[in-house]
């Protein structure tokens, strides 16, 4: 049997450098089953992480990607700070893009500045009322996040594939699922002209900081932060347990709505049965390899991103079949995955348990 | 028509546009290869949809050997990244482009007219420009057959039928099938089952067996899974396969199976690329080309009807047979095509209606 138990004191300075620990072993990993592979390992490691994003449109292309994550993973370090689990985000996203869209169809013939903001505020409302169902399910019938938010993911995806097939269908479209495409002032304006990194990447950041002041500045922020450490405590402050988890998941869904609504008004500039490959599941794994602080959500989002591109890239490039950028994508997040776990344990073999502090200590080498 | 103006205006778009562009796509030598590049919706692997047009990439490089080099990326879903992708090949010295899928046709159109030199070819879709086409294959010739084999080989006649989403595409099939019962088998009744998915084993098994349990006993589908055929076998019934040869899913159950073969079309339109002779123009490809293919029967069909169903093919190839030959009804029962006449491929590529004798509404 292995044991883990609990390190008594966490090393600052390990904190910091696993992530960067865990690049390497995934560095080395690679390169490994590359050459095993017969490719040439540094091109491909090349390929994969450095010539996505080589040129401006690349970089572009990166945002363009990390938008609609980062923006569905902040909102999710507000309310999994408060330890409300969130796993909706997909829907959330889904609902805004559809909300979204509904409104800027409805729109298609209207000009004016102020089109835009109202198709996006009716994608944040969109993203932020499937959450409140959550919210509402939770507080009045104690009924558990985990599931709700998961089955309402389901529910928003079949409400925008019959939107799509139904009321909000092309008339001019010869039946196929998608939505006319909008009109000018319904879309996110471009940051660099001919790229097609838009808005949304400008409202990502924005969160960022409005999260960051949220939680580290703000008596809210310190209230939905208690309340995840400790509930009952919260209680005992007086805090509103209930009115709390409201807020936090309103925020968490406004947000993934808006990342919803800012790809339907920005790359795609209609409404497609597939707006989503998944960003909101996604986001789950950015939020908790960013620690939940903003700028770790902020890195890890950028590095999801580039290893998606790189795997069209492999593709394109080398050939490399996608199972095999899968298993690349995998084993980083394993190595950091294992790299916080044994920083903050260590792992203990009973039957070997003779000498402790001999063994302690050549484990803690090995670990490193 | 809006349809035409609107390609007129493609056309012109694309011609507009600038040189600054046409410098990035590069020119190729004229003895490297020609890259020819393929996007896949889904993994090469999935043993319908995207494995036929990965055969025949495969069988472009077998007929071109050197002359040509293929790439393609799979699992490429159909939002926002698909633009990236597609641009990406371009950009990377791709000079011929087929992109696979229906959700692929508006990042297509923007791809293709940043870069004028490149052509680009779209699957299923209706949106042309100068160097833009689109390929699509009659698979309602093949569907026509399978209904007339399904017609003879119903005991209960009852015939399902688990279709995916109701655009034109799989309205038209269903339209063939009902087609050839209501002259083989008027007695045969089609119970429609829609699963609002192109690959989804379990609703497609699901689906299957909700319509044996109705005394369906010969199963035709517009989904991608094998699923169906495996459920048809396991209960001693029939199916006809979609897309890929689906016979090695159930020996006892496969009466046939309607094919997509790309590979005609993929070596034709690289020959074209190469002489310098490639047009943009919409192709409907169909038995007569070889893109539709029934490749086997069942020993279990009778020979009489293996022999008629030949003979339909044959039909189809010389243009004899036309599934929507006249008089044709739709439901209600007003006549929608005179005798003597046949519904032509623009009345055919947007068809939302069915015809006399199918059961239930269409979805809208």
């Amino acid at each position: 049997m292995i044991k883990l138990e609990p390190r008594g004191q966490h090393s600052k300075l390990m904190a910091w450098l696993s992530p960067v620990l865990a690049g390497v072993l995934t560095l080395v990993s690679g390169a490994t089953l590359f050459a095993l592979l017969g490719q040439d390992p540094i091109e491909a490691l090349h390929t994969l992480l450095i010539l996505p994003v080589a040129d401006l449109y690349g970089v572009s292309e990166l945002f363009v990607k990390a938008a609609p994550i980062l923006l569905c993973a902040i909102g999710l370090s507000v309310v999994f700070k408060a330890k409300v689990w969130n796993i909706g985000a997909e829907g959330q996203l889904l609902m805004g893009g559809l909300i979204g869209s509904a409104c800027a169809l409805q729109l298609i013939d209207a000009e004016g500045g102020w089109v835009l903001p109202v198709v996006l505020l009716s994608g944040m409302f969109g993203g932020a009322l499937w959450a409140a169902l959550a919210a509402w399910l939770k507080t009045h019938f104690n009924a558990n996040e985990i599931l709700t938010t998961i089955m309402l993911n389901y529910i928003a995806l079949n409400l925008l594939i019959w939107a799509v097939h139904g009321p909000l269908k092309d008339p001019e479209g010869f039946n196929f699922p998608e939505s006319a495409m909008f009109s000018d002032s319904a879309l996110l304006p471009t940051l660099i002209e001919g790229t097609r990194v838009h808005y949304g990447m400008l409202f990502a950041l924005l969160a960022l900081v409005a999260v960051w002041v949220l939680l580290s500045r703000s008596f809210l922020g310190f209230q939905i932060k208690v309340l995840g450490l400790d509930a009952r405590a919260a209680r005992l402050a007086g805090f509103r347990e209930k009115r709390l988890t409201w807020i936090a998941l309103l925020i968490s869904g406004a947000l993934a709505g808006l990342a919803g609504v800012g790809e339907v008004t920005g790359p795609l500039g209609q409404l497609v049965p597939q707006i989503s490959p998944g960003y909101g599941y996604a986001a789950i794994i950015v939020a908790f390899l960013g620690r939940l602080h903003p700028v770790g959500i902020l890195l890890a989002g950028l590095l999801m991103a580039l290893i998606y591109m790189g795997g069209e890239m492999a593709q394109i490039n080398l050939g490399l079949p996608i199972a095999l950028t899968g298993l690349f994508q995998g084993m980083l997040l394993f190595y950091l995955l294992a790299c916080d776990v044994l920083i903050n344990f260590r792992i203990r073999i009973p039957a070997l348990a003779k000498p402790v502090a001999e063994t302690i200590a050549i484990q803690e080498e090995t670990a490193r | 028509m809006k349809r035409r103006q609107f390609n007129k205006l493609l056309t012109g778009i694309a011609a507009g546009i600038g040189l600054g562009t046409a410098l990035l796509s590069g020119q190729v030598a004229a003895e490297e290869p020609l890259k020819v590049g393929f996007v896949y919706v889904g993994p090469i692997g999935d043993h319908g949809w995207s494995y036929q047009h990965d055969q025949g990439r495969l069988a472009v490089e077998k007929h071109f050997g050197d002359k040509v080099k293929t790439t393609y990326v799979e699992n490429v879903p159909e939002g926002a990244d698909a633009e990236r992708v597609i641009r990406n090949l371009a950009q990377s010295g791709h000079e011929l482009i087929f992109t696979t899928s229906f959700g692929f046709m508006n990042p297509t159109v923007k791809v293709a007219k940043q870069y004028p030199k490149v052509k680009f070819e779209h699957a299923t879709g209706y949106k042309l420009s100068k160097n833009l086409a689109t390929y699509i294959g009659k698979t309602y010739e093949g569907r026509y057959v399978a209904g007339y084999v399904a017609s003879q080989m119903t005991k209960s006649n009852k015939i399902g039928y688990i279709a995916s989403f109701p655009i034109p595409e799989v309205v038209r099939d269903i339209n063939a099938v009902q087609m050839a019962l209501n002259k083989y088998n008027p007695d045969a009744e089609l119970k429609i089952i829609w699963v609002n998915s192109w690959f989804d084993p379990g609703k497609e098994a699901d689906a299957a067996n909700a319509m044996m349990d109705q005394g369906v006993d010969v199963i035709l589908q517009h989904t991608d899974s094998p699923a169906a055929m495996q459920a048809a076998e396991r209960r001693g019934k029939f199916a006809v396969g979609q897309a890929s040869d689906m016979s090695s899913f159930g020996p006892k159950a496969h009466l046939l199976s309607v094919i997509d073969d790309w590979a005609p079309h993929y070596i034709a339109e690289t020959q074209k690329v190469m002489d310098g002779s490639w047009e943009s123009s919409a192709m409907v490809e169909g038995m007569a080309e070889g893109a539709i293919v029934i490749p086997s029967f069942n020993e279990a069909i009778p020979a009489d009807v293996s022999a008629k169903a030949q003979e339909l093919i044959a039909g189809i190839k010389d243009g004899t047979v036309h599934p929507f030959a006249g008089p044709i009804n739709n439901q209600a029962g007003e006549l929608k095509v005179a005798e003597g006449e046949v519904l032509s491929w623009e009345e055919l590529e947007k068809m939302n209606w069915y015809v006399e004798g199918v059961n239930g509404e269409l979805p809208k």
